[in-house]
Protein backbone atom coordinates (compact mmCIF):
# COMPACT_ATOMS: atom_id res chain seq x y z
CA UNK A 1 0.00 0.00 0.00
CA UNK A 2 1.67 3.18 -1.22
CA UNK A 3 -1.09 5.39 0.07
CA UNK A 4 -2.86 4.86 3.37
CA UNK A 5 -5.20 7.77 2.87
CA UNK A 6 -8.78 7.10 3.84
CA UNK A 7 -11.57 6.18 1.46
CA UNK A 8 -14.59 8.35 2.28
CA UNK A 9 -17.90 6.48 2.13
CA UNK A 10 -21.04 8.62 2.02
CA UNK A 11 -23.97 6.31 2.68
CA UNK A 12 -27.11 6.76 4.76
CA UNK A 13 -28.12 3.10 4.88
CA UNK A 14 -26.49 1.40 7.88
CA UNK A 15 -26.76 -2.08 6.45
CA UNK A 16 -25.21 -1.02 3.12
CA UNK A 17 -22.40 0.79 4.95
CA UNK A 18 -21.73 -2.26 7.10
CA UNK A 19 -21.72 -4.55 4.07
CA UNK A 20 -19.27 -2.30 2.22
CA UNK A 21 -17.05 -2.12 5.31
CA UNK A 22 -17.08 -5.90 5.56
CA UNK A 23 -16.23 -6.27 1.86
CA UNK A 24 -13.40 -3.78 2.17
CA UNK A 25 -12.08 -5.70 5.19
CA UNK A 26 -12.33 -8.97 3.28
CA UNK A 27 -10.19 -7.35 0.60
CA UNK A 28 -7.70 -6.41 3.34
CA UNK A 29 -7.73 -2.69 2.70
CA UNK A 30 -4.85 -1.03 4.43
CA UNK A 31 -6.26 2.50 4.43
CA UNK A 32 -9.11 3.37 6.77
CA UNK A 33 -12.71 3.62 5.57
CA UNK A 34 -14.28 6.82 6.86
CA UNK A 35 -18.06 6.71 6.90
CA UNK A 36 -20.48 9.62 6.94
CA UNK A 37 -24.24 9.38 6.45
CA UNK A 38 -25.05 12.28 4.11
CA UNK A 39 -23.56 15.00 1.91
CA UNK A 40 -23.71 17.67 4.59
CA UNK A 41 -21.76 15.55 7.03
CA UNK A 42 -19.28 14.71 4.27
CA UNK A 43 -18.67 18.38 3.49
CA UNK A 44 -18.15 19.08 7.17
CA UNK A 45 -15.57 16.29 7.29
CA UNK A 46 -13.81 17.42 4.11
CA UNK A 47 -13.63 21.05 5.25
CA UNK A 48 -12.56 20.33 8.82
CA UNK A 49 -9.04 21.55 9.54
CA UNK A 50 -6.70 18.64 10.06
CA UNK A 51 -8.96 15.93 8.66
CA UNK A 52 -7.03 13.84 6.17
CA UNK A 53 -8.36 14.26 2.65
CA UNK A 54 -9.55 10.97 1.17
CA UNK A 55 -7.91 9.45 -1.92
CA UNK A 56 -11.34 8.68 -3.37
CA UNK A 57 -14.97 9.18 -2.38
CA UNK A 58 -17.66 6.48 -2.69
CA UNK A 59 -20.98 8.30 -2.94
CA UNK A 60 -24.54 7.09 -2.51
CA UNK A 61 -27.19 9.19 -4.28
CA UNK A 62 -30.43 8.86 -2.32
CA UNK A 63 -29.77 10.35 1.10
CA UNK A 64 -31.63 12.71 3.40
CA UNK A 65 -30.53 16.31 4.05
CA UNK A 66 -27.99 16.63 1.25
CA UNK A 67 -28.22 13.97 -1.43
CA UNK A 68 -25.46 12.77 -3.74
CA UNK A 69 -26.21 15.10 -6.64
CA UNK A 70 -26.35 18.16 -4.38
CA UNK A 71 -23.07 17.07 -2.80
CA UNK A 72 -21.46 16.65 -6.23
CA UNK A 73 -22.51 20.16 -7.27
CA UNK A 74 -20.89 21.68 -4.18
CA UNK A 75 -17.68 19.65 -4.37
CA UNK A 76 -17.14 20.19 -8.09
CA UNK A 77 -17.33 23.95 -7.65
CA UNK A 78 -14.95 23.95 -4.67
CA UNK A 79 -11.34 24.60 -5.75
CA UNK A 80 -9.90 22.68 -2.81
CA UNK A 81 -12.08 19.58 -3.25
CA UNK A 82 -12.88 19.29 -6.95
CA UNK A 83 -9.86 17.16 -7.76
CA UNK A 84 -10.84 14.22 -5.52
CA UNK A 85 -12.23 11.42 -7.74
CA UNK A 86 -15.83 10.55 -6.83
CA UNK A 87 -17.34 7.19 -7.65
CA UNK A 88 -21.10 6.81 -7.33
CA UNK A 89 -22.15 3.59 -5.55
CA UNK A 90 -25.93 3.41 -5.50
CA UNK A 91 -29.03 1.26 -5.91
CA UNK A 92 -30.34 3.48 -8.67
CA UNK A 93 -29.86 2.36 -12.25
CA UNK A 94 -32.06 5.20 -13.51
CA UNK A 95 -30.64 6.74 -16.67
CA UNK A 96 -31.41 10.26 -15.38
CA UNK A 97 -29.25 9.61 -12.29
CA UNK A 98 -26.45 8.21 -14.45
CA UNK A 99 -26.52 11.16 -16.86
CA UNK A 100 -26.72 13.83 -14.15
CA UNK A 101 -23.81 12.18 -12.30
CA UNK A 102 -21.58 12.08 -15.39
CA UNK A 103 -22.64 15.64 -16.17
CA UNK A 104 -21.07 16.45 -12.80
CA UNK A 105 -17.97 14.54 -13.90
CA UNK A 106 -18.00 11.51 -11.62
CA UNK A 107 -15.16 9.04 -12.15
CA UNK A 108 -17.43 5.99 -12.27
CA UNK A 109 -21.02 4.96 -11.51
CA UNK A 110 -21.53 1.55 -10.00
CA UNK A 111 -24.87 -0.02 -9.15
CA UNK A 112 -24.51 -1.89 -5.84
CA UNK A 113 -24.75 -5.59 -6.50
CA UNK A 114 -27.30 -7.23 -4.20
CA UNK A 115 -25.26 -10.41 -3.90
CA UNK A 116 -22.37 -10.10 -1.40
CA UNK A 117 -19.78 -11.96 -3.50
CA UNK A 118 -20.49 -9.69 -6.42
CA UNK A 119 -20.19 -6.63 -4.19
CA UNK A 120 -16.73 -7.81 -3.12
CA UNK A 121 -15.89 -8.33 -6.80
CA UNK A 122 -17.06 -4.80 -7.64
CA UNK A 123 -14.98 -3.29 -4.84
CA UNK A 124 -12.01 -5.35 -6.00
CA UNK A 125 -12.34 -3.84 -9.48
CA UNK A 126 -12.66 -0.33 -8.05
CA UNK A 127 -9.53 -0.97 -6.00
CA UNK A 128 -7.62 -2.41 -8.96
CA UNK A 129 -8.45 0.59 -11.16
CA UNK A 130 -7.66 3.22 -8.54
CA UNK A 131 -4.46 1.41 -7.68
CA UNK A 132 -3.42 1.57 -11.32
CA UNK A 133 -4.41 5.24 -11.56
CA UNK A 134 -2.31 8.04 -10.18
CA UNK A 135 -4.07 10.31 -7.70
CA UNK A 136 -3.78 14.08 -7.26
CA UNK A 137 -2.91 14.08 -3.59
CA UNK A 138 0.39 12.31 -3.95
CA UNK A 139 0.96 8.65 -4.56
CA UNK A 140 -1.58 6.17 -5.69
CA UNK A 141 -4.39 4.62 -3.78
CA UNK A 142 -6.55 3.30 -2.30
CA UNK A 143 -4.19 0.36 -2.49
CA UNK A 144 -6.40 -2.21 -0.87
CA UNK A 145 -3.75 -4.71 0.17
CA UNK A 146 -4.02 -8.09 -1.43
CA UNK A 147 -5.00 -6.92 -4.86
CA UNK A 148 -1.48 -6.16 -5.97
CA UNK B 1 -16.45 -1.66 -21.99
CA UNK B 2 -20.05 -1.75 -20.89
CA UNK B 3 -21.48 -0.92 -24.28
CA UNK B 4 -20.31 -1.34 -27.85
CA UNK B 5 -19.68 2.32 -28.59
CA UNK B 6 -16.26 3.32 -29.86
CA UNK B 7 -13.36 4.23 -27.59
CA UNK B 8 -11.68 7.44 -28.74
CA UNK B 9 -7.90 7.39 -28.44
CA UNK B 10 -6.24 10.81 -28.64
CA UNK B 11 -2.55 10.08 -29.15
CA UNK B 12 0.11 11.64 -31.38
CA UNK B 13 2.65 8.84 -31.10
CA UNK B 14 1.90 6.26 -33.77
CA UNK B 15 3.81 3.47 -31.99
CA UNK B 16 1.85 4.05 -28.76
CA UNK B 17 -1.40 4.11 -30.73
CA UNK B 18 -0.48 0.84 -32.37
CA UNK B 19 0.29 -0.67 -28.96
CA UNK B 20 -3.16 0.32 -27.64
CA UNK B 21 -4.76 -1.17 -30.74
CA UNK B 22 -2.79 -4.39 -30.32
CA UNK B 23 -3.74 -4.62 -26.62
CA UNK B 24 -7.43 -4.18 -27.52
CA UNK B 25 -7.10 -7.00 -30.01
CA UNK B 26 -5.23 -9.29 -27.61
CA UNK B 27 -7.84 -8.66 -24.91
CA UNK B 28 -10.67 -9.10 -27.40
CA UNK B 29 -12.13 -5.73 -26.50
CA UNK B 30 -14.98 -5.43 -28.96
CA UNK B 31 -15.33 -1.66 -28.96
CA UNK B 32 -14.02 -0.07 -32.13
CA UNK B 33 -10.97 2.10 -31.47
CA UNK B 34 -11.13 5.51 -33.12
CA UNK B 35 -7.79 7.27 -33.24
CA UNK B 36 -7.16 11.03 -33.39
CA UNK B 37 -3.64 12.41 -33.29
CA UNK B 38 -4.32 15.59 -31.28
CA UNK B 39 -6.98 17.46 -29.37
CA UNK B 40 -8.07 19.50 -32.36
CA UNK B 41 -8.72 16.44 -34.48
CA UNK B 42 -10.51 14.76 -31.56
CA UNK B 43 -12.82 17.76 -31.11
CA UNK B 44 -13.62 17.76 -34.81
CA UNK B 45 -14.55 14.07 -34.51
CA UNK B 46 -16.68 14.64 -31.40
CA UNK B 47 -18.53 17.58 -32.94
CA UNK B 48 -19.32 15.85 -36.20
CA UNK B 49 -22.92 14.74 -35.70
CA UNK B 50 -22.55 11.82 -38.04
CA UNK B 51 -19.96 10.18 -35.74
CA UNK B 52 -21.07 7.98 -32.89
CA UNK B 53 -20.01 9.48 -29.56
CA UNK B 54 -17.41 7.38 -27.73
CA UNK B 55 -18.18 5.66 -24.42
CA UNK B 56 -14.73 6.55 -23.06
CA UNK B 57 -11.88 8.81 -24.20
CA UNK B 58 -8.25 7.75 -23.68
CA UNK B 59 -6.17 10.93 -23.72
CA UNK B 60 -2.47 11.53 -24.10
CA UNK B 61 -1.19 14.81 -22.65
CA UNK B 62 1.83 15.85 -24.68
CA UNK B 63 0.64 16.45 -28.22
CA UNK B 64 1.21 19.14 -30.84
CA UNK B 65 -1.47 21.66 -31.90
CA UNK B 66 -3.93 21.06 -29.05
CA UNK B 67 -2.52 19.16 -26.09
CA UNK B 68 -4.42 17.02 -23.59
CA UNK B 69 -4.96 19.74 -21.01
CA UNK B 70 -6.26 22.20 -23.58
CA UNK B 71 -8.55 19.50 -24.95
CA UNK B 72 -9.86 18.72 -21.44
CA UNK B 73 -10.65 22.39 -20.81
CA UNK B 74 -12.75 22.58 -23.98
CA UNK B 75 -14.52 19.24 -23.44
CA UNK B 76 -15.37 19.87 -19.79
CA UNK B 77 -16.85 23.28 -20.66
CA UNK B 78 -19.03 21.75 -23.40
CA UNK B 79 -22.41 20.64 -22.04
CA UNK B 80 -22.74 18.03 -24.78
CA UNK B 81 -19.35 16.45 -24.28
CA UNK B 82 -18.53 16.87 -20.59
CA UNK B 83 -20.29 13.70 -19.52
CA UNK B 84 -17.98 11.40 -21.50
CA UNK B 85 -15.43 9.93 -19.06
CA UNK B 86 -11.88 10.92 -20.01
CA UNK B 87 -9.00 8.71 -18.85
CA UNK B 88 -5.50 10.16 -19.20
CA UNK B 89 -2.97 7.69 -20.65
CA UNK B 90 0.43 9.33 -20.74
CA UNK B 91 4.14 8.92 -20.13
CA UNK B 92 4.19 11.88 -17.75
CA UNK B 93 4.15 11.19 -14.03
CA UNK B 94 4.68 14.85 -13.16
CA UNK B 95 2.66 15.85 -10.10
CA UNK B 96 1.69 19.04 -11.92
CA UNK B 97 0.11 17.11 -14.81
CA UNK B 98 -1.69 14.75 -12.41
CA UNK B 99 -3.19 17.54 -10.29
CA UNK B 100 -4.18 19.63 -13.28
CA UNK B 101 -5.89 16.65 -14.94
CA UNK B 102 -7.91 15.80 -11.82
CA UNK B 103 -8.84 19.45 -11.42
CA UNK B 104 -10.33 19.08 -14.88
CA UNK B 105 -12.27 16.05 -13.61
CA UNK B 106 -10.58 13.19 -15.42
CA UNK B 107 -11.89 9.73 -14.53
CA UNK B 108 -8.44 8.20 -14.11
CA UNK B 109 -4.77 8.99 -14.83
CA UNK B 110 -2.67 6.09 -15.98
CA UNK B 111 1.04 6.22 -16.70
CA UNK B 112 1.74 4.08 -19.77
CA UNK B 113 3.67 1.01 -18.74
CA UNK B 114 6.78 0.59 -20.90
CA UNK B 115 6.59 -3.19 -20.86
CA UNK B 116 3.93 -4.62 -23.24
CA UNK B 117 2.67 -7.23 -20.77
CA UNK B 118 2.06 -4.54 -18.15
CA UNK B 119 0.50 -2.35 -20.80
CA UNK B 120 -2.02 -5.09 -21.62
CA UNK B 121 -2.73 -5.47 -17.88
CA UNK B 122 -3.44 -1.74 -17.63
CA UNK B 123 -5.84 -1.84 -20.58
CA UNK B 124 -7.48 -4.94 -19.04
CA UNK B 125 -8.09 -3.04 -15.80
CA UNK B 126 -9.47 -0.02 -17.67
CA UNK B 127 -11.80 -2.32 -19.61
CA UNK B 128 -12.87 -4.17 -16.44
CA UNK B 129 -13.66 -0.94 -14.60
CA UNK B 130 -15.61 0.66 -17.46
CA UNK B 131 -17.54 -2.57 -17.90
CA UNK B 132 -18.51 -2.50 -14.22
CA UNK B 133 -19.40 1.18 -14.33
CA UNK B 134 -22.60 2.41 -15.91
CA UNK B 135 -22.18 4.86 -18.76
CA UNK B 136 -24.46 7.73 -19.73
CA UNK B 137 -26.72 6.95 -22.66
CA UNK B 138 -25.91 9.94 -24.76
CA UNK B 139 -28.84 12.03 -25.74
CA UNK B 140 -27.49 14.63 -28.05
CA UNK B 141 -30.47 16.92 -27.82
CA UNK B 142 -31.47 19.05 -30.73
CA UNK B 143 -28.33 18.51 -32.73
CA UNK B 144 -28.92 14.79 -33.03
CA UNK B 145 -32.58 15.25 -33.82
CA UNK B 146 -31.67 17.80 -36.48
CA UNK B 147 -29.08 15.46 -37.90
CA UNK B 148 -31.50 12.57 -38.01
CA UNK B 149 -34.10 14.83 -39.61
CA UNK B 150 -31.59 15.93 -42.24
CA UNK B 151 -30.66 12.33 -42.94
CA UNK B 152 -34.32 11.36 -43.18
CA UNK B 153 -34.84 14.12 -45.73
Amino acid sequence: MQSSKPVLLIEDDDVDAMTIRRAVEDLKVAGPLTHVTNGEEALEYLRRQGSEKPCIILLDLNMPRMNGTEFLKVVKSDEALKKIPIIVLTNSSEQCDIVSSFDLCVAGYIVKPVDYERLVQALRTIDLYWTLSELPNGGKGPRFAGTR
Amino acid sequence: MRNSKPVLLVEDDSVDAMTVRRAFKDLKVLNPLVHSINGEEALAYLRDWSNEKPCVILLDLNMPKMNGTEFLKVVKADTDLRKIPVVVLTTSREEYDIVQSFELSVAGYIVKPVNYKNFVEAIRTIDLYWTLSELPEQKWGDKDAKFKASVAD
